[in-house]
């Protein structure tokens, strides 16, 4: 089956995991993971810059050859959100966004109306908006409605490791909207990340999945064969499921060996 | 006397954001370099002509691991 790739406000990507850049251990393990992942997308975090770590996390992920994905983690509200996706255009000279609006301290689960606005507000500036939502079909309607060219659902909140709670939501935010499907935080291991494909998910944003296993380069490359199984799962169709079993074996033919 | 990424830095008003980023060792060509003052965004060829007020409150960001 020939895959044409992911396609996101014209932009073409070979690979459809997405990769976070947090918790890494280092730069080295970081590049070496980007590398087994196959990802051509990676999210970035701003932040005060530390004049004694002149980081070259730039350096890094442009020697890897990937695009930026900007985020706003850590904003709670839709002016912090918008001023921050404005200082990573002037970064990093992308209109790329991950959209983070943050409702909740202990879950980090995202602010509904204050997203809402931003992605409305950062679409009028000419951003690509690529927001980070609940796994409410509504909220994702809303969000394709105003022109984010992609919604990232969430599967659990972010770092959980705890999977898709609602497989039923995802399912239906991929018949309630055109856009691309990213699912977005909670995948804690390679089955959740396949499971996200065959539900019918676009692609798949890991970040602590990979870079807080125990070997993350080795995770990295769980991902991306995880994510292009469920792809071909998904394209493939999956049987039904049956309360019992039925025979894979003809009945037909079956020999008699008299009685016992 | 300016906030120079959450405290107090010996700046007089007038200088420019360019003169506050060499401080820092950064030049205007930095890479994945962004600068905010009061709340809004200093644009890259505004650094040189960027006068800083008294008081003002200069943010200096850039790449970090996240996400």
């Amino acid at each position: 089956m020939m895959d044409d790739g992911l396609t996101i406000a014209g932009r073409t990507f070979g690979s459809r995991l997405l990769l976070g850049t947090g918790g890494f251990p280092s730069l080295t393990v970081l590049a070496e993971a980007i590398a087994a992942s196959g990802s051509e997308l990676v999210t970035v975090a701003l932040r005060r810059i530390d004049p004694q770590s002149r980081g070259s996390l730039i350096d890094v992920l442009a020697d890897a050859g990937v695009e930026l994905l900007p985020n706003t983690a850590g904003c709670h509200t839709a002016r912090d959100a918008v001023l921050t996706a404005q200082l990573a255009r002037e970064a990093f000279q992308t209109d790329w966004v991950k959209l983070e609006v943050i409702g909740d301290e202990d879950t980090l689960l995202p602010d509904a109306p204050e997203l809402l606005r931003a992605a409305e507000q950062l679409v009028d500036e000419g951003f690509v908006v690529l927001p980070y939502t609940t796994d409410d079909p509504v909220l994702a309607r809303r969000l394709a409605d105003v022109g984010c060219p992609a919604v990232m659902p969430l599967g659990s909140p972010i770092g959980s490791g705890m999977g898709i709670r609602n497989p039923y939501n995802i399912a239906l935010i991929r018949e309630a909207v055109e856009v691309p499907v990213v699912l977005d935080a909670g995948i804690g291991t390679a089955s959740d990340a396949a499971l996200a494909m065959e539900l019918g998910c676009d692609a798949v944003m890991a970040a602590s999945a990979i870079s807080r296993a125990q070997d993350p380069v080795r995770m990295a490359g769980a991902m991306r064969a995880a994510v292009q199984a469920g792809r071909l799962a998904r394209g493939a169709g999956r049987i039904p499921r049956r309360l019992y079993a039925t025979a894979s074996t003809p009945d037909a033919g079956l020999p008699d060996f008299g009685a016992a | 006397m300016i906030v120079l990424n959450g405290e107090h830095c010996d700046v007089r008003a007038g200088e420019t954001v360019a003169a506050v980023l060499a401080r820092l060792d950064l030049a205007l060509d930095a890479r994945g370099v962004a600068v905010a003052v009061d709340g809004e965004v200093v644009p890259r060829a505004q650094w040189q002509s960027f006068a800083l007020a008294e008081h003002a409150r200069v943010e200096v960001l850039t790449a970090m691991q996240g996400g």
